[in-house]
């Protein structure tokens, strides 16, 4: 199979998650798909950009699906699901003759051919599938419970993202079982962590994220397995903080799906970036045979 | 020829974008037409009367209306002309109200457009002639499809008038979800109670032979003479001979079979009666779980039956009945509450539907009546419900209100604190839409007097914790966020139509909605009748219903049934098919397209081969006029002739208002 798709890493995946950008790539890479990099990418806009002025941050992100376009990619993908957010609704609203112009307006170029957007949660589940994951896998995750946590951005609102089901989404419960694991139903893999209100109102975080901690600890989770930078950072980095403010002593390792994918792919623990997570997981993958 | 036009205002739904006065005058300038007028509502009496007095001031040999649908007022326009003397099929209807005022508002167009439809009526009108109606018998038994208490009361009306029923339940018993219901709302009296000899009544009322495990499947005919073909599912038990005596379930040593009339909620034998009170009283195998019909050795069930009824060679049986008119009363069924994965249903244990809740209440039911969790047994001291699950909501694709939910809620939740007085009920809901008679007395009583904690606004998830669950939802008149720790769920689903509706509908060929209920002839004047003439509507079927309106439907349409069977003879209709002899050559061509099977081969005295058309089998699509190479065969009152007139006025020259 030879998948070749533009990449868009995102601003998170050159900071904050530069584990989930690295994981990224190295699992494409084993499963067959060529990542094209967008040349001169740019901010999507992320929170800020659409709380300001709605075409602005709908400039911000089709300058990047028109420049894919460019380079000659129909389709881009990008591992964060803010990203996919931003970039979805652009192409939507590009899409709309009467909203183009506004938009060609601030661009200074037209806006007619643009590449669309996936996941590359979605690119993994529909385009390579669960069988030939299966057949890849060389190290399985046997003896490891995984809660999978989606937070509530990566399928929702249904219409826009059109992928996997908003309430009870399963797509990457299926890869982590295909990669052998079990999978906990969790039941709130689609709550909100808390997002960005890290930064003005700690409290919010602690509150939210600490309740996931809280019911994943019951379900005798040993590894949570995200999808998003930031839930992934509020899970990780501030378990820390969850636990002082809550009085508890979760441990829980918080790693990204392509991170657990890459290991059972064969990958070693520097190719997938276990040592960029602050609660270490490497203990618990030992003792699971995984490491 | 002398032709009267009367162009109907419909107060102001045709009068404000139409100029009915410019219609009237300008239909004066057609042929033959020597009256015209318009009027306030045709339809009215002193509607009806200027008719009848222009036919014979004016002597007229025919009549065009201009005005609603035919649908609507067909009928009664043709019996107006027959009370003056004319032929009712001298009437011709356009359709300006439908057809053009309440679909554009440009008055100049639309006054055009209603005149051209006039134009056509009456250039149809001038090729109609006379046509008389045969007369036929009628079969004077009924069909009653469904033994719910909506069936049962139809039943039990029609077969106390002394006609013939033939009721045909699907599951194993009659009584539908009225059978599995504790109590009822508002006055929470034991539903078996009352339903129980109503039940008795219907297998004991020699008027009525009860077909249960039984599903229709195929009806043929018309009003009065309806051929009815009913498939009775094999239950590997001689009926005739079970005694109901249980000695077989007993000994079943397969006791894993999913309990349908608990539920879901508890087990049974593969040889089974599905409650004490079940009419009628047999035993049936399920084959799924039984030991003999899926390995071949058990047996048991035979071996000690004291009648020696079991007969695991049985296969379904075809049955044929003669009926004059069917009642469909086939109910509803719960919306699957699974499709809320962020409820858990079906996941968590705890998380159940109301009316497994029923059967946890029900003294007859698998707990003998005490409410215990499923997941350990424990009685729950904190129960939620949640209302509006798959009712009024866009999202699972379920927009209607359910209509029963609320109250069934209510009663639950005063029903919970007499069993367990020392628990607490909250209930989630979105309004409380109690307009039955005493029953918004009930759901305040619930409140004030039960204390049950009503909390306004949608539940967004359910999770466990520990050994509980966490009910999240808003509370929209705190406009706060609330969570309620919860021992139980319990889910008010929604109704939906009966699994198998639209295909039965067709059988039946009447109309269902989107949501495949069942459709009325008309919502208000005519509401358990269908389109098809000698086919009645009664309860869920039509959309949800609670028990009084059920029975009160069960009733009317029995009414129907009793009014049409109130005639020794039924009119034809005349609208069917007819072949002119000396132009048909036998080729049978028409024979071949009609879907009905209503054309015969027949040979005339000279030996010649010819079409000839039943009359009664007829339904008058027309199929068969347009295959016919010869023009041979003519649909009355819609005969090539006349669509030609229709079509050549319409290709004349339009007018300007
Ligand atoms: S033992 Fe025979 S008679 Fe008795 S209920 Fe069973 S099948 Fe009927
Ligand atoms: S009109 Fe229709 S039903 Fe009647 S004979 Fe012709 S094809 Fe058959």
């Amino acid at each position: 199979m030879s998948i070749s798709v533009g990449y868009y890493p995102g601003c998170s995946g050159s900071g904050t998650s530069v584990e989930y950008d690295k994981s990224t790539r190295a699992v494409c890479k084993k499963l067959g798909i060529e990542l094209n990099e967008i040349d001169d990418w740019s901010c999507c806009g992320s929170t800020p950009a659409h709380t300001v002025d709605h075409t602005l941050s709908a400039a911000l992100s089709a300058r990047n699906l028109v420049l894919a376009a460019k380079q000659g990619q129909e389709e881009v993908v990008t591992p964060c699901p803010s990203c996919l957010a931003n970039l979805r609704t652009a192409s939507r609203k590009i899409e709309d003759e009467n909203y183009r112009p506004k938009v060609e307006a601030l661009l200074d170029e037209p806006c007619d051919e643009a590449a669309s957007v996936a996941s590359t949660l979605q690119l993994i589940v529909e385009r390579v599938g669960m069988d030939a994951i299966k057949k890849a896998v060389v190290k399985p995750l046997k003896d490891l419970n995984v809660a999978c946590y989606y937070g509530c951005i990566m399928n929702r609102p249904p219409e826009l993202m059109q992928f996997d089901d908003p309430e009870n989404p399963m797509a990457m419960d299926d890869i982590m079982e295909a990669c052998g694991a079990t999978v906990l139903p969790f039941p709130l893999k689609v709550e909100c962590c808390g997002a960005a209100a890290g930064m003005p109102k700690k409290d919010i975080v602690t509150e939210l994220s600490g309740r996931l901690l809280d019911v994943a600890e019951s379900l005798n989770t040993e590894i949570i397995v995200t999808a998003c930078p930031l839930c992934q950072m509020n899970l990780d980095l501030r378990q820390g903080q969850v636990n002082r403010a809550n009085g508890t002593r979760y441990d829980i390792p918080v790693v990204y799906f392509t991170q657990l994918l890459g290991l059972a792919l064969g990958l070693s623990a520097e190719e997938v970036g276990l040592s960029k997570l602050v609660v270490d997981p490497t203990p618990r993958l030992r003792f699971a045979g995984v490491l | 020829m002398r032709i009267g036009v009367f162009v109907c205002h419909c107060g102001s739904n045709i009068a404000a974008t139409v100029d009915c006065p410019a219609v009237a005058e300008q239909a004066g300038t057609l042929q033959d037409v020597v009256f015209t007028t318009d009027t306030m509502y045709t339809c009215s009496e002193p509607g009806q009367n200027e008719i009848i007095s222009a036919i014979k001031e004016q002597k007229l040999d025919g009549v065009v209306v201009a005005s609603c649908s035919p649908r609507m007022h067909e009928a009664t326009f043709r019996r107006a002309l027959e009370r003056a003397g004319l032929n009712r099929y001298m009437l011709e209807m356009a359709n300006i109200r439908e057809h053009v005022s309440w679909i554009g508002k440009n008055k100049p167009r639309n006054t055009i457009k209603a005149f051209e439809l006039v134009k056509i009526a009456v250039a149809k009108l001038r090729n109609n002639n006379p046509l008389h109606a045969n007369k036929f018998d009628v079969t004077k038994r009924v069909l009653v499809i469904g033994g719910g208490v909506a069936g049962i009361q139809a039943a039990l009306d029609c077969a106390d008038a002394g006609y013939q029923v033939v009721m045909v339940e699907r599951e194993q018993s009659i009584g539908g979800k009225m059978a599995k219901i504790d109590k009822t709302f508002p006055t929470v009296d034991c539903s078996s109670c009352i339903l129980g000899p109503k039940m008795v009544d219907v297998s004991q009322h020699e008027n009525i032979t009860l077909y249960a495990m039984s599903e229709v499947e195929k009806i043929e005919g018309y009003v009065g003479n309806f051929d009815v073909q009913v498939r009775k599912k094999a239950t590997y038990v001689n009926w005739a001979d079970c005694t109901g005596c249980g000695a077989c379930m007993e000994k079943c040593p397969s006791k894993k079979n999913v309990d349908k009339f608990n539920e879901g909620i508890s087990k049974c034998t593969s040889i089974n009666i599905p409650f004490p009170q079940a009419i009628p009283k047999k035993a049936a195998i399920d084959p799924s779980g039984c030991l003999m019909l899926q390995k071949g050795k058990c047996g048991v069930c035979a071996k000690v039956c004291p009648t020696k009824c079991i007969d695991f060679e049985q296969k379904d049986e075809i049955l044929s009945e003669k009926v004059g008119a069917v009642i469909a009363a086939t109910g509803y069924d719960m919306f699957d509450h699974s499709v809320y994965k962020q409820y858990g249903a079906g996941q968590y244990p705890d998380v159940i539907t109301s009316l497994q809740y029923e059967r946890l209440m029900n003294a007859s039911g698998p707990t003998g009546g005490h409410i215990v969790r499923p997941s350990d047994g424990k009685e729950p001291k904190k129960v939620v419900f949640v209302q509006c699950v798959g009712s009024r909501d866009p999202s699972v694709g379920r927009p209607y209100c359910s209509g029963f939910c609320c109250m069934y809620t209510a009663k639950q939740a005063v029903l919970t604190k007499d069993h367990i007085p020392d628990s607490d009920s909250y209930v989630f809901y979105m309004d409380i839409r109690s307009p039955g008679k005493g029953y918004d007395e009930f759901t305040r009583r619930a409140q004030e007097q039960y204390g049950v904690q009503y909390v306004r606004g949608r539940v967004s998830m359910i999770y466990p914790k520990g050994d509980n669950l966490i009910v999240r939802g808003a509370d929209t008149l705190a406009g706060t966020q609330v969570e309620v720790e919860a021992d139980l769920v319990v889910l008010a689903v929604g109704a939906e139509s009966a699994k198998n509706a639209p295909a039965l509908a067709e059988k039946m060929r009447i109309s269902y909605d989107s949501y495949g209920f069942f459709m009325e002839a008309h919502p208000k004047l005519k509401p358990v009748e269908t389109n098809t003439a000698g086919v009645y509507l009664a309860g869920s079927c039509l959309g949800p219903r609670d028990i009084p309106t059920s029975v009160g439907q069960g009733s009317a349409a029995a009414a129907k049934v009793m009014t049409l069977f109130s005639k020794d003879k039924l009119e034809s209709d005349p609208q069917v098919s007819k072949v002119n002899a000396s132009r048909c050559v036998g080729c049978l061509k028409c024979a071949a397209t009609c879907p009905f099977g209503a054309i015969k081969e027949v040979t005339d005295r000279a030996g010649n081969v010819k079409a000839e058309v039943i009359e009664t089998v007829c339904q008058g699509c027309g199929i068969c006029t347009v295959t016919c190479p010869q023009g041979a065969i003519q649909l009355q009152h819609f005969t090539d002739n006349q669509i030609l007139a229709e079509v050549n006025a319409l290709c004349q020259a339009q007018l300007d208002f």
